[in-house]
């Protein structure tokens, strides 16, 4: 056990699988020499060499099609996208090329490829550099996606992404990189499309993702305080998606809250509310409510983006509300 | 006849094109050889051709894109090609699938949409694949597989095998910026990939010059990567063929990619709902009596090769699209079985438990 930082569980993360298989590589910008612009792959490009760490142009697409076509012939390539807006730049790659080609293909070619991406806001960096947009890959048949909150799911998922056949996104937040977290000591190697439920609840299920769920943590304690015995579960893989341990909480507490960082439409809370609306109805004794950031572009100054992104004291005041009426 | 076995009779040269500029590959061709790109060619004509009629009938549905009159690049690469080396087409793939060997049943059948086809009908004209045989996908956005291809021959580089990968693209490509972003880290990773440039001097329905700032949209922007400038016949299968041999040689022995532009022109339309009415019929007509088909047979019978064996090989070729053509009207239409498969490696589609 060891105490680390989002940040070095990356690293942790990429080295052990690439020790795990010679035919994991990576490649991005600045990701060798530089480290990482958030310094989240330090120390790869000694270890690895430049055949295996590669730093790229700023060519987002080539980079995609790159790590692609690797997969397709036998790498397992790991694509960094440096900032998660930055897919827009190179959305063919991933929704009509990576996502579809199994499919088109009759199955004649996979994709076991990583990308990961620093997604998420918090940070002051603008609209441009500072969206979620796991619900974009998520609309998408044919990619995996999932998004880790803390250092140890940061491996355990990691790991499992590049051992996954299949192309997945890989969502790291930004604004978690210098969160610490105790990690166990050897291999990591969990398992995609596994919720957890981080506590047990006998009133609420709150359900978040990312950066949401410490928040989603605090408030329940916060909750529990005032005398609401509010679950709270962490996500951690939107594709695919643990709908069984999300309906069990559910169907036992009869209210659910979804705490996304994404703008309000097509949110991946809209999809998990549709789920229990359509299959566990019965057992709810209200209405399931979803607390996100308002469908607008982040705004940069920190006043502003605090009021957009939802916080530990609306997530408590809005479930508190909920429950009382 | 004055031509000798050395000399195959010089053809005009392609029409609006100063010869001068022409890439003049060494060496020559054999016999054999030859014969096996006629071959192609003949193929790849006749399969389209046939195609063409389906269409007609609304057997095919959906689009499909026709490269009539280009058959030399596609044919010269299909020969000049390795076992094992990676081809990356356009949705313009039919000649580009067959050139490695594909059957033509399986791509008959795709067209169809019907269970024999090589993609179950799952992908449809515009994805031929067939990994099998080194046709690593078609693909139908613009640019996207250029840097696909890179992906392919920095894997071949990795694992020090010695593949190329070709990518095949329209003029129309040289404007996107995928084109641009592929050629530039191919050439800083000295990537063993050919780019093909297949230059029919039309972007969908746009002349290429009216839209691009050089003359030859790909040869031109060669020395903006460090790579020779190579503009050639592409209606001329030697010239294509020795040039496709010289850029596989190089990118092999580990001398990084190359970017050729052949120059050619499409008999029929962008598409199957397009009749090419906009260009100009003095153009039409030059291009037609430059027909790569045509020019080869009369090149061939010039060398030597007797007539009854050209024939032979055309009548070979039209029982072969026959067979193809019956196989594939009589295979029934996928199920649903097939519907719900391959989102996934493990053949699935499930996204949740």
């Amino acid at each position: 056990m060891a105490q680390l930082t989002y940040r070095d569980a990356v690293a942790r993360a990429i080295t052990q699988e690439m020790e795990h298989d010679p035919n994991v590589v990576f490649l991005g910008e600045d990701v060798g020499g530089a480290g990482g612009v958030f310094k989240a792959t330090v120390g790869l490009l000694e270890r690895f060499g430049p055949e295996r760490v590669r730093d790229t142009p700023i060519s987002e697409q080539a980079i995609l099609g790159a790590a692609m076509g690797a997969a397709m012939t036998g790498l397992r390539p790991i694509a960094e996208i440096m900032f998660a807006d930055f897919f827009a730049v190179c959305w063919d790659l991933v929704a009509n090329q990576i996502a579809k080609s199994s499919y088109m293909t009759a199955g004649q070619v996979s994709f076991p490829l990583v990308i990961r991406s620093g997604n998420g806001g918090g940070l002051r960096f603008g609209a441009q550099h500072s969206q979620s947009v796991e619900n974009w890959a998520m609309a998408v048949p044919g990619l995996k996606v999932v998004a880790p909150s803390n250092p140890t799911d940061v491996i355990g998922l990691f790991a499992a992404a590049v051992r996954d056949p299949d192309p997945v996104m890989f969502f790291e937040h930004k604004g978690l990189y210098s969160s610490k977290g105790e990690v166990p000591d050897g291999e990591i190697v969990d398992t995609l499309g596994s919720a957890k439920v981080l506590r047990p609840g006998g009133d609420a299920t709150i359900v978040a993702l990312a950066a949401m769920v410490p928040r989603a943590v605090a408030a329940a304690a916060t909750l529990a305080e005032r005398g609401i015995d509010a679950g709270v579960i962490d996500v951690r893989s939107l594709v695919p998606l643990d709908t069984q341990t999300i309906l069990r909480e559910v169907s036992a507490t009869g209210r659910l809250f979804t705490v996304e960082e994404n703008p309000r439409l097509c949110g991946w809370g809209a999809e998990l509310v549709s789920i229990v609306a359509e299959e566990c109805f019965n057992y709810l004794d209200g209405p399931p409510l979803r607390i996100t950031t308002p469908h607008i572009p982040l705004p940069s100054a920190d006043a502003l983006e605090d009021m957009a992104i939802p916080s530990i004291e609306r997530i408590v005041t809005t479930i508190e509300r909920a429950m009382q009426s | 006849m004055t031509s000798t076995l050395d000399e195959p009779a010089a053809p005009a040269g392609p029409p609006g094109i100063d010869p001068a500029t022409l890439h003049r590959p060494e060496g020559s061709v054999d016999v054999p050889i030859q014969l096996a790109l006629f071959r192609q060619m003949v193929r790849m004509r006749k399969f389209e051709t046939r195609a063409y009629d389906l269409f007609m009938e609304n057997l095919v549905k959906g689009t499909s894109h026709l490269s009539l009159g280009q058959e030399a690049i596609a044919a010269a690469f299909g020969e000049a090609m390795e076992e094992g080396d990676y081809t990356f087409a356009t949705y313009r793939g039919h000649a580009h699938t067959l050139a490695r060997g594909s059957s033509m049943t399986g791509v008959m059948g795709e067209l169809l949409g019907r269970s024999c086809g090589v993609l179950s009908g799952k992908g449809g004209s515009m994805h031929l694949t067939d990994v099998q045989r080194g046709v690593m996908g078609s693909y139908a956005i613009v640019g996207a597989h250029l840097t696909i291809a890179l992906g392919a021959a920095w894997s071949a580089q990795y694992k020090g095998e010695r593949r190329v990968a070709v990518a095949f693209f329209g003029d129309g490509t040289t404007n996107i910026g995928a084109f641009h972003e592929s050629l530039n880290l191919a050439a800083v990773w000295k990537l063993p990939v050919v780019f093909v440039c297949e230059n029919n001097m039309y972007m969908e329905y746009t002349p290429i010059g009216a839209v691009t700032a050089v003359a030859n949209p790909a040869a031109d922007r060669a020395s903006a990567y460090g790579l020779d400038s190579i503009l050639v016949d592409g209606n001329d299968a030697d010239a294509m063929y020795l040039t496709a041999r010289e850029a596989l040689d190089r990118a092999r022995n580990g001398g990084g990619p190359s970017l050729i532009e052949a120059r050619t022109y499409r008999s029929s339309g962008h598409s199957r709902a397009d009749p090419g009415t906009y260009r100009p019929d003095a153009e039409v007509a030059a291009w037609k009596a430059y027909d790569p088909i045509v020019l080869y047979r009369s090149r061939l019978v010039a060398r030597g090769v007797r007539e009854a064996d050209l024939d032979a090989i055309e009548e070979t070729a039209d029982g072969d699209v026959e067979t193809a053509t019956v196989n594939a009207k009589a295979s029934p239409a996928p199920g649903a079985d097939v519907l719900m498969r391959d989102v996934w490696a493990d053949g699935g589609s499930s996204w949740r438990n």
